[in-house]
């Protein structure tokens, strides 16, 4: 009974903050027809929403141990769900992947799938069974399972390697956002995206972000509609995208079949094989084609007189001249491959890819994303929070529910974009660029050039960024700048909320995993708490720290994040759950390596050019997931089996109530 | 307290549900990317089938299959007297 006022009670508060929101956009936009600049406009958002998570956080302030690891074990079903949708949901969710299948098409789409399917594993094998188990975290599991520190250890490894670089990731996120819309410069944007965090999360933990995550839901939701269907309605007169893009979708295939052999577009395919080619007898060259490079650069200046406006452009050019052979290297290559990208009449957009070795990478990567999304410590620890076993089951569902709101959308948002870049802007001039393609080529999102000189766009003559689509798409569709206002907010709620779920989980993987469980068993709660809490702000700042050297590798590294949890953990807790016979020697064999071949190959193919049946790096854990289960399957069989208080706690996990003794809770 | 007996039968049923989720799982999505050069010459309302399934046919499916599987389990839980207060 008491839970269901309580449900009652968060649906009034949430109807009423999503009205108040509303109602904020809107008090906005007409501020904005009286003369609001887009910059105070910026400021609003940035600042009114913050201030909202920071609320909530400030309310949900807790010291009991029950409430800072899983908010008390009481959140609902639904309310999960958003919460985890939010969780699950980043920068790279919201701004990336309408631009990857911009870019990629049909290949964009292993994703879509991976990153949706995995709640099917996780629903099926391993949510309800944690739950059930009713601990704290990941690396608690391993060890009640499989008995001892040794595999607790490689839990806490495991989910420090993934969650950290993903962390850093969305506080780099937060960092970009803040300082393209408002102007900031990036440190101070990530000086912000910090303060935005730890409002939510230091003072009431697991608690305190889930109840921000469930506003942050709602705000990156409402964020990304408006644009879609804005943009649906301008192009057929129908404002629901995602059943409206069919027609896109034609429309670009037909426009797409025509520019395959058009003069101008081959002539320009021409120029960019012949950088291309340049490229590569630069790269060939190296070290001395980076030498004789700087020099010329150096010689023009120093030829150049003070006043000379030429001056300013070649002193740039030096500025960005790359300081070392090596990170000539990288640069150039990266060159060289989108050049013969370019190079290339683009492929029919839906197609799958024909080549053997593309649809086997696209089968890898999608089943990696999907066994890693099933996997990664931050969203499995959002199961522990339902009241029920039943509730952690659907809460999957509408986790799941709520995610594909944004993701049905997605591929709307990058063929509506694309249409409009083959109808509206290929074959007009470059004296009338439309205004989003002035704007957003200012801050380096698009560029287009004029390569061979005829006045005319060419198709191969714009080359969008992915983050481009979902940025400038309310431009496109002649949105007022609130609603642009509107989307950076969705962008930074999306990072926020990422940000915050990763941060409670590494920090409870070091204060109670490792220092309380393995070092000081003898600590008070409040103890605990409060340890959590200072780790909680050491590990925020050394995520800002990390952020704000913004490495180039970063983006790849959150993709490593997939392929090291799908062959680490996953194979770990589902073994722990459906083999009664897996015992801990079969499951700490399993995961060393699992883990120790996908790292093998993720920097051997990334660095060393290790090619195995040409996997490409970013699907690295298609070796490492199935090595793990057959090595765990090999190794437990000819080891003794587990004893049998373990066997007893795994019929513990396997039934909701009533079998053996149930699994005590704290 | 269950008999060991009915405790294997459950796990037997729950053995079983999960095998039929996880083919329709793997299908919809890895499988029918494998012929989704076949699917693509079909089209309905402009999204070639095959592109369909990659983008929403295949998450569509993923719901309903944790909606089935969570409804399936609520009634085995009900059969056999496990289910939570």
């Amino acid at each position: 009974m008491a839970q269901d006022t309580f449900v009652q009670r968060l649906r009034k508060i949430y109807a009423i903050y999503t009205g108040a929101f509303v109602a904020f956009v809107i008090i906005l936009g007409i501020a904005e027809r009286f003369g609001l600049s887009p910059t105070y406009i910026g400021y609003a958002f940035l600042f009114g929403t913050i201030a909202v998570y920071a609320v909530i956080g400030i309310i949900s302030r807790t010291g009991q141990v029950a409430e800072y690891y899983v908010a008390g074990r009481r959140v609902p079903a639904v309310f999960n769900g958003m919460a985890t949708a939010a969780d699950w949901m980043s920068a790279a969710s919201f701004i990336g992947m309408a631009g990857a299948l911009y870019l990629q098409g049909y290949d964009g789409l292993a994703f879509i799938m991976g990153w949706t399917g995995g709640y099917v594993l996780l629903a099926v094998l391993i949510a309800p069974y944690l739950r059930k188990f009713g601990k704290y975290t990941i690396p608690d599991f391993l060890d009640a399972r499989y008995g001892g520190k040794f595999p607790r250890a490689i839990g806490i490894i495991a989910t420090m390697l993934v969650s950290f670089t993903y962390l850093v990731a969305q506080i780099t996120g937060v960092g970009i956002i803040t300082s393209r819309f408002l102007g900031l410069p990036f440190e101070l944007g990530v000086f912000f995206g910090l303060v935005g965090i730890l409002v939510c999360s230091f003072l009431g933990g697991m608690r305190a972000v889930t109840w921000t995550q469930v506003a942050q839901y709602i705000v990156l939701i409402i964020a990304y509609m408006i644009p879609a269907i804005a943009i649906s309605y301008k192009h057929t007169g129908i404002p629901i995208p995602q059943l409206m893009y069919g027609q896109a979708l034609q429309n670009i295939e037909q426009k797409q079949a025509q520019l395959k052999d058009d003069p101008k577009e081959v002539e320009v395919r021409e120029i960019w094989k012949k950088r291309a080619q340049e490229l590569d007898a630069k790269i060939k060259g190296l070290p001395a084609t980076w030498e004789q490079g700087k020099r010329e650069l150096e010689e023009k200046l120093a030829s150049l007189s003070p006043g000379d406006p030429e001056r300013a452009k070649v002193e740039k050019a030096l500025k960005d001249y790359p300081k070392s052979p090596e990170e000539a290297k990288e640069k150039w290559t990266a060159a060289k491959k989108q050049a013969e990208a370019m190079a290339r009449p683009p492929k029919p957009y839906t197609q799958p890819p024909v080549k053997t070795v593309d649809l086997i990478n696209f089968l890898a990567l999608t089943l990696c994303l999907m066994v890693g999304t099933a996997g990664l410590p931050h969203v499995i620890m959002r199961f522990y929070t339902t009241p029920t076993v039943r509730e952690a089951r659907t809460s999957a569902g509408w986790a799941l529910f709520f995610i594909c709101l944004l993701y049905f959308t997605a591929p709307a948002y990058a063929a509506f974009a694309r249409n409009e870049v083959l109808t509206n802007l290929v074959g007009t001039t470059f004296a009338q660029l439309p205004e989003w393609v002035k704007k957003w080529a200012g801050v380096g999102l698009v560029r287009i050039q004029d390569l061979n000189g005829d006045g005319i766009i060419q198709f191969a003559e714009i080359i969008l960024h992915a983050d481009a689509i979902v940025l400038a798409t309310p431009e496109i569709a002649g949105l007022p700048y609130v609603i642009a206002g509107l989307v950076a907010a969705g962008g930074l709620a999306a990072a926020l909320s990422t940000a915050d779920g990763l941060l409670i989980t590494i920090s409870n993987a070091i204060a109670h995993d490792l220092y309380y469980k393995m070092i000081n068993p003898n600590l008070a709660p409040s103890t605990r708490v409060k340890i959590g809490k200072s780790l909680l702000l050491v590990v925020a700042l050394l995520g800002a720290w990390v952020a704000s050297y913004k490495l180039a590798i970063i983006v790849e590294l959150v993709a490593w994040a997939f392929s090291m949890a799908a062959a680490s953990l996953f194979p770990a807790l589902v073994l722990g759950v459906w083999d009664k016979r897996m015992n801990k020697q079969g499951a700490i064999a399993g995961m060393i390596v699992g883990l120790g071949i996908t790292l093998f190959y993720l920097v051997g193919s990334r660095f060393y050019g290790l090619d195995w049946f040409g996997i490409k790096t970013i699907a690295s854990g298609i070796f490492g997931l199935p090595a793990n289960f057959i090595v765990a399957f090999i190794v437990s069989r000819l080891t003794p089996p587990p004893p049998r208080e373990i066997q007893e706690f795994v019929d513990s996990v396997r039934y909701p109530k009533g079998a053996v003794k149930a699994g005590a809770e704290e | 307290m269950l008999t060991p007996e009915q405790l294997q039968s459950y796990w037997r049923q729950n053995l079983v549900l999960m095998v039929i989720v996880l083919t329709i799982w793997f299908l919809v999505s890895l499988g029918a990317a494998m012929v989704a050069h076949s699917l693509n010459k079909i089209v309905i309302f402009g999204f070639p089938l095959g592109y369909y399934m990659g983008s929403q046919g295949s998450l569509i499916v993923f719901i309903l299959l944790i909606v089935f599987y969570s409804r399936k389990m609520d009634e085995l839980d009900e059969k056999y007297g496990v289910k939570e207060d």
